[in-house]
């Protein structure tokens, strides 16, 4: 037997891991939720054009990317002790990929031909309905690559939710090794099982992105 | 020339319209009485286009008034102070003023017949059943009732453009306006879309405010037309009268260049 790798210590640890890996999919898919919707929203208010909503909008937005996301999950760990740290991290994550988001919905909304909105007007469609049936449809379908991108990259910082003790993949990799002295077989697994997740998904997103181009 | 005992269905009261430095319109007075067919002939950027869009609040003139049916509708005269309409105020009016776009502006994400829907459902409260009924005969009518299902992106321009014709009437407009309907298209499709609009002049009385090049349309449809240059009218008369014997010398160029 290698110094180098050891099975049984790769056997051991791989139940956790799966566990663990179970925790990081579910930050990702309640944290991608998030930031579709509140992304969403943060596109549609910003064009709205009505200064007292769109500056403070847009300072919160400018302030949640120039800070690391591990600094606000942190903080807001340390700030809302009274919701469990799984949930924070996944607000969190949310509200972080939120201001991104809203980007790849801003470039959408502003694909959409000037004609649309004219042809709206044209029939009197209110703001709203406008929005809803016209606008969002063809514009979200522009942004569905966009998405899936944020997922592939939210999925692969779900390790910093170790730093606010959730037991995802990567946490439950370093407990293995510290608890064993041993965290060869944890991290390449861990890794594996973030590749093995992760590299499907961006093919998927390329030919996504090939129909729709 | 309009009917005098009719109130006018369209009126223009000194509007004006700058885009930056660029005077487009320049304290434009006309009316257009209901029921007519007018069209807006002159060269480019000579304002016509914009006059249509001032009509579907797609641009704010800068001065002026625009009355629909003698009722004030974008902005008015209150205490001497021209003052902007608010926009619940003005869609009561647009819902009545129809507009069929060169490019077409079909919805991409919706069928054919959801195109047409669209509006009379949700601005007229029309029931979905009814909605529909009246869409298919328009559909037949415009002569493209077998592509009820079809996706807009399927259909050549000259569909689409028809498609866009039946969504305009599927609202039941009063005032229809048409910008260049026919630019966009190859020329062997041109003829069915003036096909359409020429069964809508005979069987309707909707008023047309018609921007086009289309000078044996404008002719045929039309009892009345306005020569613009410059953002005036230089002149106005009979189709018969301003496209053999044109009186100003701007419209016998304008007319030689186009015929």
């Amino acid at each position: 037997m290698n110094d180098f790798w050891n099975w049984d210590h790769a056997a051991a640890v791989f139940p956790s891991l799966i566990k663990g890996l179970g925790v990081t999919v579910l930050a990702t898919v309640i944290g991608m939720v998030i930031a579709a919707i509140l992304g969403l929203l943060v596109a549609v208010v910003r064009r709205s054009g009505v200064r007292a909503v769109t500056w403070p909008v847009g300072f919160l937005v400018e302030f949640i990317r120039s800070t690391p996301l591990l600094v606000q999950l942190v903080f807001a760990n340390l700030l809302f002790t009274q919701f469990p740290s799984l949930a924070v991290g996944c607000a969190v994550l949310g509200i972080h990929y939120a201001t991104y988001m809203s980007e790849v919905y801003r470039a959408g909304i502003d694909a959409v031909p000037k004609g649309q909105w004219e042809a709206a007007v044209a029939l009197d469609l209110p703001r709203g309905r406008t929005w809803r049936d016209v606008i969002l449809p063809q514009a979200i379908r522009n942004t569905l690559p966009g998405l899936g991108n944020y997922a592939i990259s939210m999925f692969k910082e779900t390790p910093f939710l170790a730093f606010i003790y959730v037991v995802e993949m990567y946490a439950a990799a370093q407990a293995y090794g510290g608890g064993n002295f041993r965290y060869m077989e944890a991290i390449t697994l861990a890794g594996l099982l973030f590749l093995l997740v992760s590299y499907p998904t961006s093919l998927l997103v390329r030919r996504m992105e090939n129909r729709l181009a | 020339m309009p009917d005098t005992a009719t109130k006018p269905a369209i009126q223009f009261q000194g509007v004006g319209k700058r885009f930056g430095d660029n005077v487009v319109l320049d304290g434009l007075d006309f009316s257009v009485a209901a029921g007519d067919r007018v069209p807006l002939i002159g060269p480019s950027g000579s304002g016509k286009t914009t006059i249509l869009r001032l009509l579907m609040t797609l641009e704010e003139a800068n001065d002026g008034l625009i009355l629909v049916d003698g009722v004030p509708y974008t902005h008015e005269m209150r205490g001497g102070k021209r003052v902007a309409i608010p926009e619940k105020r003005r869609s009561l009016v647009r819902r009545r003023v129809g507009m069929v776009f060169q490019q077409f502006n079909l919805f991409p994400n919706m069928s054919v017949l959801e195109n047409i829907i669209e509006a009379p459902i949700h601005v007229l409260g029309v029931p979905k059943a009814e909605a529909i009924a009246k869409a298919e005969d328009l559909l037949e009518k415009v002569g493209l009732a077998d592509k009820r299902d079809a996706r807009c992106t399927q259909l050549s321009g000259g569909q689409q453009q028809r498609v866009a014709i039946a969504r305009a009437l599927a609202m039941e407009p009063e005032i229809l306006l048409l910008d260049e309907v026919t630019s966009a298209l190859d020329p062997e499709l041109v003829a069915d879309v003036l096909g359409v609009l020429r069964n809508i002049a005979e069987t309707t009385d909707i008023t047309m405010l018609i921007v086009t090049h289309e000078m044996q349309f404008a002719r045929e449809v039309s009892n009345r037309v306005l020569m613009f240059d410059g953002g005036k009218i230089i002149e106005e008369a009979h189709p018969e009268e301003i496209f053999t014997s044109p009186k100003h010398e701007r419209t016998q160029e304008f007319l030689r260049a186009v015929l």
